[in-house]
């Protein structure tokens, strides 16, 4: 690499799965892993960067530049629309953003649909093409009690193996986009370092094409 | 005059004033408000959608300016011949992030009018100039929305245009192939589709590729204007041109080139601009538009941390005569020092020196 590249990953097993792939794919930087309290590391030599943030913010961080590129989850970007190039599904962390309710239920159309979520924009964007007349009703977590204790009617939420909701009484009913994790870049930082991106992008891309 | 007083911004600004009325372009001048109905009506025109707004004593609804480009089509007589105008203005638009209103420094210049490719090669060649005005490490992309409009306007693809953009806008092939498959288009079609993704670099590199895969009347023809504008503009500047067709504008308002410009340091693009013959279709006005905006604002990203509030604290005593300290003051303020007097150091305070006078 000729310039320095800031690569955000996204804490938490999702990240390490997304770091060992691109140390695989020759951008290692092997003190990453270790288990510290340290926040940012370098491989001096091939001068990358890396820094754990958590998962919501990669996509922050990338569109305001303080990192070139970095991985976040397809439910991020879709919900908070940076302005980022997305540049590579990366296939991991695979699972869905679907509407789940209580077993049994059953939409009455000519009632306001209550949807919990932790994603307003993205429920939101799928009712509307649906034409559906809703109530959004924004939580930050456990978004599973709500349609038990009467507070919604449906939830919007990601769905992975379906057990909580299971375990809840609930099922899912829909799909509303399938999620994964993506690489994404800062558009500026693409202009300047674009060699080096692309260089990530095709060790990545070689990776992806090997596992599959 | 102490040119190293002025912030980047305001030299930027001094800069570009010059650049452009060398090149015959007027200052428009305006007012802050414009009646609320221009935006409503052009709606998706602006960058954000909302606008601050007010009752006017005439009981009409009003907008603090959230664009200029609006303001001067409507404003300008464009059957005089090639009207060139350019602008220093602040605007009042919604961040989509903070939610928030802000106040943007945005100058910029239109070219409206008869327009043929020697006007469009000398908008592109003044943003090109603009661009190294800001700063010498800096690079302008250009696309052209007639090779985009063709290929999206194509039958199987309308039912998904518009999320095609978006994924052309973010190079997202993987999105694009998704979005195909799910709508049954076509294997040479999505090819298209990547392709226009994965499109980005030098014109001379480009170019002949897009020719191979473009072979539709309307886009040889956007492929050819692309060729002489870049051609140009790689002769006569030192800025990066390069060609990249995740550039993708409101094609209600937008049609032919459009470019934006970026530098080093700065996150997003500093400069954004386009052709928008159809915006003039839609005002009823016969007549061709190009031009461009740089965002003033974005450059305090460039510009280093002041380390110190002042060169030298003046401190003064209730014996010190007040001539004195005034012509200490005076002294340094000569030698382009910046100076604070204060009677003690205030807290906090960073200075590079400090004169005591008793």
């Amino acid at each position: 690499m000729s310039e320095w590249i800031n690569i955000a990953l996204p804490k938490g097993r999702l990240g390490e799965k997304v770091y060992k792939r691109f140390a695989a794919a020759g951008f290692e930087c092997p003190e990453v892993l270790d288990d510290t309290r340290k926040l940012i590391f370098e491989n001096t030599e091939k001068k990358l960067r890396y820094f754990w943030v958590k998962p919501s913010d990669v996509a922050i961080y990338v569109e305001r530049g303080a990192a070139d590129v970095g991985v976040a989850g397809k439910d991020i970007l879709l919900e908070y629309r940076p302005e980022i190039f997305e540049l590579l599904d990366l296939d991991l962390g695979k699972c869905r953003m679907a509407v789940a309710a209580k077993k049994g239920f059953r939409d009455d159309p000519e009632r306001t649909l209550r949807v919990a979520t932790k994603f307003p924009h993205i429920a939101g964007e799928y009712y509307r093409k649906l034409g559906r007349d809703i109530d959004i009703i924004k939580l930050n977590g456990s978004i599973e009690l709500a349609p038990i204790l009467g507070l919604s009617d449906v939830i919007v939420d990601i769905v992975e193996t379906g057990t909580t909701l299971l375990e809840n009484d609930l099922e899912p009913i829909q799909t509303v986009v399938p999620i994964s994790a993506r690489l994404i870049a800062n558009r500026s930082g693409f202009q300047f370092k674009y060699q080096e991106i692309q260089a990530i992008v095709n060790g990545l891309q070689q990776q992806l094409e090997e596992t599959k | 005059m102490n040119h190293a007083m002025l912030k980047n911004e305001e030299k930027v600004l001094f800069g570009l004033r010059n650049l452009y009325s060398s090149y015959g372009y007027a200052r428009f001048k305006m007012s802050k408000f414009e009646e609320y109905d221009l935006y409503v009506r052009n709606k998706e025109f602006l960058v954000s959608d909302s606008v601050i707004t007010f009752t006017d004593t005439n009981g009409r609804l009003m907008a603090l300016k959230p664009d200029v480009t609006l303001s001067i089509v409507k404003n300008t007589d464009h059957t005089k011949g090639v009207q060139r105008l350019y602008y220093n203005e602040n605007v009042y638009r919604v961040s989509d992030k903070t939610h928030a209103y802000k106040e943007i420094l945005q100058t910029g210049l239109e070219c409206i009018g008869d327009l043929d490719t020697l006007n469009l090669c000398e908008v592109l060649y003044l943003a090109a100039k603009s661009l190294e005005t800001v700063s010498a490490d800096c690079a302008l992309n250009i696309s052209h929305l007639g090779v985009t409009s063709a290929l999206l306007e194509q039958e199987a693809l309308r039912p998904i245009k518009r999320e095609l953009m978006g994924c052309i806008g973010e190079k997202n092939s993987h999105g694009i192939t998704a979005l195909c498959q799910q709508q049954g288009v076509g294997e040479q079609l999505t090819e298209q589709l990547r392709l226009l993704t994965q499109t980005y670099g030098p014109a001379c590199d480009v170019l002949p590729r897009l020719e191979q895969t473009f072979t539709d009347s309307a886009a040889q023809q956007a492929i050819n204007e692309l060729k002489i504008v870049t051609d140009y503009l790689e002769k006569t500047t030192s800025v990066r041109v390069w060609v990249d067709f995740s550039l993708v504008s409101n094609m209600n308002y937008y049609n032919g080139l459009v470019f934006r410009g970026f530098v080093k340091g700065v996150p997003t693009g500093v400069l954004s601009g386009g052709q928008y013959d159809n915006l003039m279709k839609r005002m009823h006005k016969n007549a061709k538009a190009i031009g461009f905006a740089v965002y003033l604002d974005l450059l305090e990203h460039m510009e280093a941390k002041q380390e110190f509030d002042v060169d030298v604290l003046l401190t003064y005593t209730q014996a010190t005569p007040i001539e004195q300290v005034l012509a200490k003051a005076a002294e340094l303020t000569a030698q382009n020092k910046r100076v604070s007097i204060q009677k003690q150091v205030p807290e906090g305070f960073a200075y590079r020196e400090w004169v005591q006078l008793d």
